[in-house]
């Protein structure tokens, strides 16, 4: 059953009619295209597909579609401008905090969300903020250093 | 010291950018016109005959376009090595685990796919499920593969010297028996595949995998199709670490399902679809008996080793090999024997997993060298020290280090950890530990014997001049060798960074084996390195001639052409060079050559510039059986110091510190490096803490998720202080070798020994969850209780 929902991402509205089963990470990716958003497992484990909703970081692939109705959402798509890269992107490219790269946009967003409630986190406080975002690759060493780079009191 | 432009610096990863934005495509995120949704069946049991499939009502369902069991895919056998092909693409006549796959089917879309594989009936006769290494070898066991009696996939045996001899004349000898648990990879990109066969019967088979080349092989060898006709492109890959350094049944799959439909084909494994795939870690049980003298020589090691190894070969035969050939080093051993047996069962087949095969090995020793240093009133890093091997060594098995930074390592990790404060020093439950680790850099033979150039690079210039453009069929899996790369071609060339670009990891630019055995850095490295400078000796050819002047007189640098000599006259190739781009802006100016003049001009003078490079290791000593497995053309080693708490009541681990020294050889980019070293650490820790795959009595996986099956997060990580070692490699390009996998080998032992260091057990089973430590913890006070009251 089809069911029309509005929703915001990455500031462009979408009067979308998707299943009243598909996951809002599968809105993403197969409806809007947005491929930014990850599956890593599909049960709410990796955090691969954290994006933001109200603000707020959510695994998408937890959510259905209709949940995120007349909801604001973000994913990594939405965070650069014609200026460049939004600082926590810049600072996980220059931080080498980026190896495989798959658990890259759920990290910045989480990073993000913490970013603008705390400004000034501890290294334990980003360590908590990204603990639901798995990185195989990297150890999470020079992820915290990109996100400590970028807060505002470095 | 050589000055270098670009490699041994910082550079950020040149496929960063994308995939901080989104914009880099995974193999999830690709789609085609037309495409199939391809599903597995896999089997429901552990162990069973296939009486009769049955595909028609599968075949029956709307929308399903292609139904393929064994009937279709035959029965070429295939598998890692050729000596234990053991694997056909489906079942035949039986199933031999949970998992094994039957058939597939393609349909317009993945729910359909699905229900049609669920739609396909089979009749099975179930056989006992042989889930242990002892109900594998029990007498009388039913056998998984009937060539392979009593269940034994792999029996080794080697000596080097003669142990029992050597053993008599020690003076402290110990033995000791450690057990570990089947691993799972566990990168966060499950894999996944899009077949596409066009009517030409040209295949492309677009792939999560670390080894085009071995996928291209095997995809060619079970489909019975040209090497030549099967293109194997991976796009941008989530990590691997073993798993994917082999064809899957699904990629084939895929391919036959695309041959049979005429559509390209979409697979993808869920996340329980990696667990059941598996090729990771093998549960190890390592028995060593090491003696030595009483100044701490290091004499004889006995060891034996079992293997459990699920349903197939995959890697295994190199893994029983490496578990017992990477203890020849790092320290000076001269008697060495080793007996080991890698055992089917009926769970998924275990493979290569980061440190392949020495990991656990690695674990055991170096535990067992602190109860000895112990033993001796020796501090532990004394008796390292006193035994590691040197630069020029060669190990009893005959495994020759061209460079060896291990003292560095070592008195870099006791530096800088702090060691000699705290050793014997921490209060109860605290606890430092230390433990070195060594690896190949690269595996001297490929998985198929075969002369075959291990790698081929090219490099070509732009007709403008203005870009060199790298092609390899190396695979950059996330540890950054797209970039190192890109960085060794500029420096060869003499030009700027950002005036390389790479095209790598498909089939077509050549012939690469792929990103497993540490090997890139220093094998596909050192093809680019040399195609590099092939295309800058062809231009600068171009521009002697020009000029009128000797070639030795040219050189490349920071874009620039440089001469030995003053005053020569370049306007000449400049008017030319200007004459061709009137209207122009930012045409060269100044009184230097640059480069893309000159690769202009050789362009006009000789077609496109094409270098070219490739890699094949000198002869590599050994000629006894399994030699091939462990001989390298240049060995990495590494030490650790580890720092941690442990709760004494609950019996829970918090690592707080470690601190970690890896020779490289010389680091190309020093952040992939530090990012190589961090991230093997992590796999260590998870391995050490918490790690375990694990089955009910029916042989199903219990926690095929990242719930159960726990990888360390953000909060179970303490900052490592890495410290790289450079012991300039003579046959690496720049000095290079490698990091990748070397770096975990210390992590599990140093943590095993900071543990004894708090609690005064030695732990003889991993992992080390609260749980076991818990309890070892109260046994030990139950003990300790009962021996005063018996005073
Ligand atoms: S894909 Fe949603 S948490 Fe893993
Ligand atoms: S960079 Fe690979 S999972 Fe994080």
């Amino acid at each position: 059953m089809k069911k029309l929902i509005s929703v915001t991402v990455n500031e462009k509205r979408y009067e979308l009619a998707v299943d009243s089963n598909m996951t809002l990470v599968d809105m993403l990716r197969e409806e809007l295209k947005l491929t930014g958003t990850k599956k890593g497992c599909e049960l709410g484990e990796c955090g691969a597909c954290t994006v933001l909703m109200d603000g707020k970081p959510v695994s998408s692939c937890l959510l259905l579609a209709i949940e995120a109705d007349n909801r604001e959402i973000v994913t990594i798509e939405g965070l650069e401008t014609e200026k460049g890269l939004h600082p926590i992107q810049q600072a996980f490219v220059e931080k080498g905090a980026i190896q495989c790269g798959f658990c890259t946009p759920g990290m910045i967003l989480s990073a993000k969300a913490l970013l603008e409630n705390n400004p000034n986190p501890d290294e334990h406080e980003i360590r908590k903020a990204i603990s639901g975002n798995l990185c195989r690759c990297t150890g999470y060493q020079k992820i915290v250093e990109a996100i400590q780079s970028v807060s505002s009191d470095k | 010291m050589t000055e270098y432009s670009t490699i041994n610096s910082r550079a950020p990863k040149i496929d960063a950018p994308d995939k901080s934005t989104g914009k880099a495509k995974f193999i999830n995120d690709l789609n085609m016109e037309n495409q199939l949704y391809g599903a597995l069946l896999q089997s429901p049991l552990a162990h069973a005959k296939i009486l009769r499939i049955d595909t028609s009502r599968a075949e029956a369902l709307p929308g399903v376009k292609a139904v393929i069991t064994a009937a279709d895919a035959g029965n070429i056998k295939y598998g890692v090595s050729p000596a234990r092909y053991d694997e056909t693409l489906f079942c035949i006549d039986k199933v031999r685990y949970i998992g094994d796959e039957i058939a597939a089917v393609a349909a317009v879309d993945l729910e359909t796919a699905e229900k049609a594989a669920s739609l396909i009936d089979v009749e099975y006769e179930e056989l006992p499920a042989l889930l242990s290494i002892e109900d594998a070898t029990r007498e009388g066991a039913p056998l998984i593969h009937d060539e392979y009696p009593r269940n034994i996939c792999a029996d080794v045996h080697q000596e080097f010297g003669n142990v029992e001899a050597a053993l008599a004349e020690c003076d402290v000898i110990r033995t000791d028996t450690f057990t570990s648990k089947m691993q799972n990879c566990a990168f966060i990109e499950p894999q996944g595949c899009i077949a596409d066969y066009d009517h030409r019967g040209y295949l492309t088979l677009y792939t999560s995998t670390q080894v085009p080349h071995y996928t291209q092989r095997t995809v060619a060898m079970v489909l019975n199709m040209p090497v030549g006709k099967v293109r194997v492109m991976k796009p941008y890959v989530g990590g691997g670490f073993g798993a994917k350094a082999s064809a899957s049944a699904m990629e084939m799959a895929a391919c036959l399902l695309s041959k049979k439909s005429g559509k390209p084909v979409k697979m993808n494994f869920i996340r329980e679809q990696v667990f059941l795939h598996s090729r990771s870690r093998h549960k190890f049980i390592h028995t060593m008996t090491t003696g030595v003298k009483k100044d701490g020589t290091i004499v004889a090691l006995k060891h034996h080793c079992t293997l459990e190894g699920g349903a197939y070969s995959s890697f295994g035969i190199a893994t029983i090999y490496y578990a017992g050939s990477l203890l020849g080093g790092p320290y000076k051993l001269q008697h060495m024997k080793y007996d080991a047996q890698r055992i089917y069962t009926n769970k998924p087949a275990c493979g290569a997993q980061r440190g392949h095969g020495g990991v656990i090995a690695r674990a055991a020793w170096e535990q067992q060298l602190d109860a000895i240093a112990e033993e001796l009133g020796m501090d532990p890093i004394e008796l390292r020290l006193k035994n590691m091997m040197n630069n020029g060594d060669t190990s009893c098995n005959e495994l020759y280090m061209s460079s060896f930074g291990m003292r560095e390592c070592i008195e870099a990790v006791r530096n800088q950890s702090g060691w000699q404060k705290k050793k014997d020093a921490l209060p109860r439950g605290k606890g430092v530990g230390m433990a070195c680790g060594f690896f190949v850099s690269g595996s001297g033979f490929p998985i198929y014997r075969s002369e075959t150039f291990h790698c081929t690079a090219s490099v070509k210039l732009t007709e403008d001049g203005g870009v060199a453009h790298l092609f390899t069929a190396s695979a950059d899996i996330g540890q950054g060798s797209d970039t190192t790369f890109a960085m060794i071609t500029a420096e060869a060339l003499g030009i700027p960074l950002h005036a390389v670009k790479v095209s790598s990891g498909d089939t077509d630019f050549g012939v690469d084996l792929g990103a497993y055995s540490s090997r890139q850095t220093l094998m596909t490295g050192f093809a680019v390195k040399q195609a590099a400078e092939d295309a800058k000796r062809k231009v600068i050819e171009v521009i002697a001639d020009e000029l009128r002047i000797s070639e030795k007189e040219i050189d490349v640098k920071n874009g620039k052409i440089v001469f030995k000599n003053a005053g020569i006259d370049i306007s000449g190739i400049r008017s030319k060079y200007r004459k061709e781009h009137r209207g122009w802006h930012s045409l060269p100016k100044g009184n230097q050559l640059s480069f893309i003049e000159a690769a202009r001009i050789a362009f006009l003078e000789r077609g496109t510039i094409i270098g070219q490079g490739e890699y094949r290791p000198r002869f590599l000593g050994g000629t006894y059986k399994g030699a091939a497995v462990g001989t390298s053309p240049a060995y990495g080693c590494s030490a650790q110091v580890v720092e941690l708490s442990v709760d004494m009541e609950t019996g829970k681990i918090t690592i707080d510190r470690m601190t970690d020294a890896h020779d490289c050889g010389f680091a190309i980019n020093k952040t992939s490096v530090e990012g190589q070293m961090q991230g093997s650490l992590l796999m260590g820790v998870g391995e050490a803490l918490f790690e375990e795959v694990k089955f009910d009595n029916k042989g199903r996986i219990l926690n095929p998720n990242f719930s159960e099956y726990k990888i360390p997060t953000a909060l179970d990580m303490p900052n490592i202080t890495p410290v790289i070692v450079e012991s300039n490699e003579p046959y690496g390009p720049y000095g290079a070798k490698e990091v990748g996998e070397g770096a975990i080998m210390p992590t599990i032992p140093a943590i095993l020994n900071a543990l004894y260091d708090a609690t005064g057990i030695r732990f003889t089973e991993l992992p080390l969850t609260p749980e076991r430590v818990y309890k070892a913890i109260k046994q030990k006070i139950l003990e300790t209780e009962s021996g005063n009251s018996e005073k």
